[in-house]
């Protein structure tokens, strides 16, 4: 089992956004999380990476466990890329620096081999010629792919996807997709929250339905699509279409 | 009474001056040192440590300078060392000056979207890392206009160390006004030099607060 | 051996130091008063380009912004004398606070008076209301309410500076506590709880002039 997530507790305040999540992803799979507007899916993904904090429970990631307290998270973030909806570039570097900056200062790579690095990352995500380009010249598409890229220089065990395309024009979100569908072909372990429906029954192994901070229902996608056990499921992919 | 030529007052008060503005870059350099540690007191994720450097900011912008000086100069005599005024002065306005610097950097560094942080620690950069790679080289952006703008007050802020004793360019100035009964023309003088030293860096870093605008805009 | 704190030596002169800091108080009080309303005048001078008396209001917030505090008390109360303006310790001082105020609420009210949005100006004047009721109830008010914060910001720090006035021996809280430690030669102690006690007046300053913004220049109640 590559990631494993038990009794997961967190709460803002009074709110109890996480109510006991218990999840299992293995090596390989890519699982799609879906749910309504605040059913705690950014939260349970931000808790994996220690983005989050969390009040009981535990998350182990390839053997790297997280307690509820634990502040030292450099070995779990290792293993664990992210890609946020707002790509996050940093601005001030250009996209080859944006790349190479994780594994040059953490990994303390040499910058030839960080180059040559984050040229394979990029042209992995079809971004080869923009190395020398600025995060603002490129489109919302082009960025998030270089976001990709430069989660992947950290060759993380497990990458963890939250809404990646809900900031992009609609004509883009496709290129991110087939991006994202190009990893998980090539046995990428995903964590994707998304309101791609098609996209969620295509490519996920898993799929996790949450209400009001549990995993109500998950299973293969495919049966979970076409016969919905719990009302609350069917009403949601209802809504959503 | 001696007799002094106009010519004489500007060569005194021309040292005095120079010593104004050593006293202002010692002060503002080693005032940003101080105060990018208390930066990152104020900014780390230590709450203790949260506290204190806001405790800190706190006291030296809510007490008067002369205070600060004050508590220097005869908190350093406690220990049995005399301490000569410059020193005194440059330790004072040191720690002053950090005060204040980290408190506009905070304002700086909070400007930089949650994002920025979320993004550097998801791949995995310690605090350290994410603030220098990431964080302080967007926030020194922004910085640079009012960290400019603040050290006309630094300038300005020099000449309350000619009430310990130090011979800058305002004690300079009342030696001069006392020595020639000319107090008019010596105080003249004397805003003036302060004038010409701090006039071109209001001006300076007005133009890099329009510049900076007429880019983000 | 190690040195003995008196705190004591400080405490025996509490009703000096308590005067002093009434003194204070009465100090920046009216010379807050005189330099708000100097900047009012300013401001708008400035803001609205009446020539020639926003150069003179520009030559003067430069020359005051750019020079220190001390010297400007020094060239009133020593450097006026010379051309016969002779002032008490305290009406220099009093002049002083009020000049160096003046001029940083100049520009303070002028850029809340800048951001005033032109419909609400045309709104105004199409409810027929004459100029100066517009200019008071649709220009100076809104401005000095979105700039309150700057200025209360500079009131303080014009309270803190006034320190330096002790310098022309005017008898305010630093006068005070430098009396105080030439006769119980405490000097540490007693300028420890000098600052300690501007500190004080600068948080209630700071807290009772909001209150005051709140209660009075946006019009209404506090909650
Ligand atoms: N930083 C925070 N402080 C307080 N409450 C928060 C915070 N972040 C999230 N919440 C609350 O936690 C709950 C779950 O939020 P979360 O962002 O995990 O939902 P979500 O399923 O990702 O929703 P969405 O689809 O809108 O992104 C919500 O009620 C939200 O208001
Ligand atoms: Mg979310």
């Amino acid at each position: 089992m590559l990631v494993r997530i038990d009794g997961l507790h967190k709460h803002f305040g009074a709110n109890h956004v996480l109510k006991g999540i218990d999840l299992r992803v293995k090596e390989g799979e890519v699982v799609a999380l879906i749910g309504r507007s605040g059913s705690g899916k950014s939260t349970l993904l931000r808790s994996i990476n220690g983005l989050e904090t969390f009040d009981d429970g535990l998350v182990e990631v390839d053997g790297e466990r997280l307690h509820a307290d634990q502040t030292d998270l450099r070995a779990l973030r290792l293993k664990v890329g992210m890609v946020f909806q707002q790509f996050n570039l940093f601005p001030h570097l250009s996209v080859g620096r944006n790349v190479m900056l994780a594994p040059r200062t953490v990994r303390q790579t040499s910058v030839a081999e960080c180059e040559s690095l984050a040229r394979a990352m990029l042209a992995k995500v079809g971004l080869a010629d923009k190395f020398d380009a600025y995060p603002d010249q490129l489109s919302g598409g082009q960025q998030q792919r270089v976001a990709i890229a430069r989660a992947l220089a950290m060759q993380p065990k497990v990458l963890l996807c939250d809404e990646i395309t809900s900031a992009l024009d609609p004509e883009l979100v496709n290129e991110v997709l087939a991006t994202v569908r190009q990893l998980a072909s090539e046995g990428m372990t995903l964590i994707m929250v998304t309101h791609e429906m098609r996209f969620a029954r295509e490519v996920s192994d898993q799929l996790v339905f949450m209400h009001q901070g549990r995993v109500h229902e998950s299973g293969d996608p495919k049966d979970l699509f076409a016969a919905p056990q719990t009302a609350e499921l069917a009403a949601f992919l209802g809504a959503v279409g | 009474m001696m007799e002094f030529s106009i010519w004489d007052l500007i060569r005194n008060l021309g040292v005095g001056a120079a010593w104004t503005l050593g006293l202002s870059l010692t002060a503002f350099v080693l005032g940003g040192v101080v105060g990018l540690l208390v930066l990152a007191a104020r900014v780390g994720p230590w709450p203790r440590l949260n506290r204190l450097a806001k405790a800190y900011i706190v006291v030296f912008q809510g007490t008067p300078l002369l205070m600060q000086l004050f508590l220097v100069f005869f908190g350093i005599a406690l220990a049995g060392v005399d301490v000569p005024a410059w020193l005194a002065a440059a330790i004072g306005l040191t720690l002053f000056t950090s005060a204040y610097l980290a408190e506009i950097w905070r304002g700086c560094v909070e400007a930089i979207p949650k994002g920025q942080w979320e993004a550097a620690a998801s791949l995995a950069l310690s605090w350290g890392e994410q603030l220098r790679e990431v964080i302080l080289p967007q926030a020194l952006r922004i910085a640079v206009a009012p960290t400019m703008g603040f050290s006309v007050q630094v300038v300005k802020g020099t000449a309350v160390t000619s009430i310990i004793g130090f011979a800058e360019l305002t004690k300079t100035g009342s030696i001069l006004a006392n020595a020639t009964f000319q107090p008019f023309l010596v105080y003249g003088l004397v805003a003036l030099g302060y004038f010409l030293l701090c006039f071109p860096l209001s001006r300076f870093a007005a133009r890099l607060e329009r510049t900076f605008h007429a880019r983000s805009h | 051996m190690a040195y003995q704190f008196d705190f004591a030596a400080v405490w025996a002169y509490h009703e000096m130091l308590a005067q002093g800091a009434m003194r204070t108080l009465a100090l920046t009080a009216v010379g807050a008063g005189i330099g708000v309303a100097v900047g009012t005048l300013g401001a708008v001078v400035r803001a609205w380009r009446l020539a020639p008396f926003d150069r003179v209001f520009g030559v003067y917030v430069e020359l005051i912004r750019n020079t220190p505090f001390i010297v400007q008390l020094f060239f009133i109360f020593f450097g006026l004398p010379s051309l016969g303006v002779h002032m008490s310790e305290w009406q220099a001082a009093v002049l002083a606070m009020a000049v160096n105020l003046g001029a940083y609420s100049t520009e303070i009210i002028r850029a809340g008076i800048v951001a005033t949005p032109r419909g609400q100006i045309e709104a105004a004047a199409s409810l027929a209301l004459s100029r100066f009721e517009i200019f008071r109830h649709v220009v100076l008010r809104p401005a000095l309410q979105r700039v309150w914060p700057a200025l209360v910001s500079q009131i303080v720090i014009v309270m803190l500076g006034s320190s330096v006035c002790s310098q022309i021996s005017a008898e305010e809280l630093t006068f005070a506590a430098n009396f105080i430690q030439s006769r119980n030669f405490r000097a540490f102690e007693t300028y420890v709880v000098v600052a300690v006690l501007y500190l004080l007046l600068a948080l209630l300053v700071r807290q009772l002039l909001l209150w005051i913004g709140r209660r009075f220049v946006v019009g209404r109640p506090a909650t």
